[in-house]
């Protein structure tokens, strides 16, 4: 298979994945609550009223048709209307994603550089008391949820030291550097859980790379130390790294709910947590189906990178 | 992740190697292991106290005392009490129990359902794993929490819930690492013999199989009980996970969070502290158990 047919066949992959996402995102907004009017009018509403706002909504015509309007407009841009706020949902959906990605930008420049750095560290000195601190405290950072580590935080640097705000948003009008400062406590949680994966990756890939036989070719070769290292371990060691950034991604969209929720941040996290409490069954669905397309990006671009940088690999090979 | 193939019996067998003697050797390994020794006994502390906690506490987990709330540590209530006045320490304890109920109950159906799911799937290639796999990777394709969220919202928080959709959800991550290892195992000659003699599928897969890729079914299940209380807890945490009146740990948080503001610290640091060590627990133990099985 040709380079292009690959990059073809995983981009069909991908739409396929989307579109069974779409289905399961639908089921669980329409399907799955039963009678929408009735869950928003309450249970002691008049059965009239509530018809009637069936109708308005819609949710009295077919499911397949209703799937149709529903998909049809998302692919457009056009995510419907919010219960909530009687108005359109996608103005909302894009402010919260931009907050969002601001908050996931911070904790992931923190944590990318360190996380390697760390694994790096721990592999040059596998097996001694650095190595072992490194690994131990790198595993506990990230089983621990995130909202346990931001309370913890929170007490030590809000309410004991008073160094960082308690909350993710800056006053209205607040420049970046501002925005930057009121963002470094809420992305803690979020650099704890990464931390862990990506130095423990990082670990893995450079040992592996050390034992190799390029890497004792080229030591036997007589080059020095760093340039063994720098030339022909650290590109090895990286790669699976780059997997582990691109997955984490999912599970770091879940962790914003949690963390945006605990600091009280308006993002996507949070917009997903409050239309679900709010029944809010346009936006929740929006909300997810954003989520579950940028995940699912993410993850092609990486297994493309990866397999672009991996000599060893090439494009469709056996599964 | 390819160590257990040295269990198959395709593999050269390093002179006569009983899997009873695999398991002593393991086993004694994993009592040098430090981490592994520690997480353990966090782990059975947890559990000790989820079972007898209520009968060894001093107050009530539900006991108001309007009279003292909100009152620091001190000598008789060891972690200050709430603004109920109900005993901090007393709740902590006993708050143990929900958590590892519902944890275990939700790891166990998802190594059983996924276990059934990837035997399936891996034995039968073509269509169907190509079909179930797209499905997974649909599902997967969204955070544990988001669709947790999605599902307990329509259906209305319960344990069972909770439960249920975290079992289900864990089933399809377990039925992945499943089918990989049954890919390793079904052309093998001791399946073939199988074949040969006109052993129905289902033998096939379950006494023939099974046993050969126990270990990594073990390493995943350890690793999901972690996941699967990391879980419970941040759903409990937004309210959507163990309910009231329960002293669990995650929704007592959410109760109290906005005290801290205030300085009541206490009401908060400890439920925090409390799953701190049984997540980290459990994940010493697992970690354990997979540097065990994978050497």
């Amino acid at each position: 298979m040709g380079l292009y047919r690959a990059i073809f066949y995983r981009l069909v992959l991908a739409v396929v994945t989307l579109l069974l996402l779409s289905v399961i995102v639908f089921a669980g907004c329409q399907i799955l609550p039963g009678d929408v009017g009735r869950a928003i009018l309450g249970p002691f509403a008049d059965a009239r009223a509530v018809q009637a706002l069936n109708h308005q909504l819609g949710i009295d015509r077919p499911l397949l048709v209703q799937y149709w309007s529903w998909i049809s407009g998302m692919v457009r841009g056009n995510m419907g209307m919010s219960y909530t706020y009687r108005a359109p949902v996608a103005p909302f959906v894009i402010h919260a994603v931009l907050n969002s990605m601001k908050l996931a930008a911070i904790a992931f420049i923190l944590v990318v550089p360190l996380g390697i750095l760390g694994g790096v560290v721990a592999a040059l000195k596998a097996n001694s008391w650095i190595d072992r601190t490194i690994v131990i405290a790198g595993l506990s950072a990230t089983v621990v949820p995130e909202f346990v580590s931001g309370i913890v935080f929170i007490m030590v640097f809000s309410i004991w030291l008073h160094i960082l705000p308690l909350t993710g948003t800056a006053p209205r009008g607040a420049g970046p550097v501002t925005q930057i400062y009121y963002l470094l406590m809420p992305s803690i949680p979020l650099f704890m859980i990464l931390f862990g994966y990506i130095a423990r990756m990082a670990r893995a890939g450079m040992i592996e790379a050390l034992h190799s036989d390029y890497t004792r070719t080229a030591v036997l070769k007589g080059l020095s130390r760093r340039q063994v290292i720098w030339r022909h371990v650290m590109r090895n060691a990286l790669l699976p790294t780059i997997t582990v950034i691109a997955t984490q991604c999912g599970y770091l969209i879940g962790g914003l709910v949690v963390v945006e929720t605990l600091f009280n941040y308006h993002g996507i996290g949070s917009l997903i947590f409050s239309a679900a409490k709010a029944k809010d069954f346009p936006m929740l669905a929006a909300g997810i189906l954003v989520i579950g397309t940028v995940y699912v990006t993410v993850n092609l671009i990486a297994d493309l990178l990866y397999s672009a940088l991996n000599p060893r690999i090439s494009f469709g090979g056996s599964r | 992740m390819s160590a257990h193939a040295a269990d198959s019996p395709a593999a050269p067998a390093p002179a006569m190697e009983t899997p009873k003697r695999i398991w002593r050797e393991r086993s004694a390994m994993l009592l040098r292991s430090a981490p592994f020794v520690v997480g353990m006994l966090i782990l059975i502390f947890w559990v000790l106290m989820a079972i007898i906690g209520p009968w060894i506490v001093p107050y009530g987990a539900d006991d108001t005392d309007l009279l003292n709330t909100l009152t620091p540590p001190a000598a008789d209530h060891w972690f200050g009490t709430d603004q109920f006045g109900r005993d901090v320490f007393s709740r902590v304890i006993v708050g143990s129990r929900d958590i590892l109920i519902v944890a275990p109950l939700a790891t166990l159906l998802g190594t059983l359902v996924g276990t059934v799911l990837g035997l399936v799937t891996g034995y039968a290639r073509g269509l169907t794993d190509d079909v179930v796999s797209r499905i997974v990777e649909a599902f997967l394709a969204l955070p544990l929490l988001i669709l947790a969220m999605l599902v307990i919202t329509a259906l209305g928080a319960s344990n069972a819930t909770v439960i249920i959709v975290i079992g289900l959800s864990f089933g399809l991550v377990v039925g992945r690492t499943v089918r990989a290892a049954v890919l390793g195992e079904r052309d093998l000659d001791y399946v073939a013999a199988a074949n040969l003699r006109g052993e129905r599928p289902a033998y096939i897969l379950f006494v023939e199989i099974l046993p050969n890729i126990l270990p990594p079914i073990l390493v995943e299940t350890t690793v999901r009980l972690g996941y699967a209380i990391f879980t419970v807890a941040s759903l409990s945490f937004l309210g959507l996970g163990i309910q009231p009146p329960s002293p669990d740990w995650g929704l007592s948080i959410s109760q109290n969070y906005g005290l801290i503001g205030g300085g009541f610290w206490w009401t908060v640091l400890f439920y925090a502290l409390a799953i701190g060590s049984l997540v980290v627990g459990v994940n010493l133990t697992a970690d354990g158990v997979q540097s065990v099985i994978d050497a």
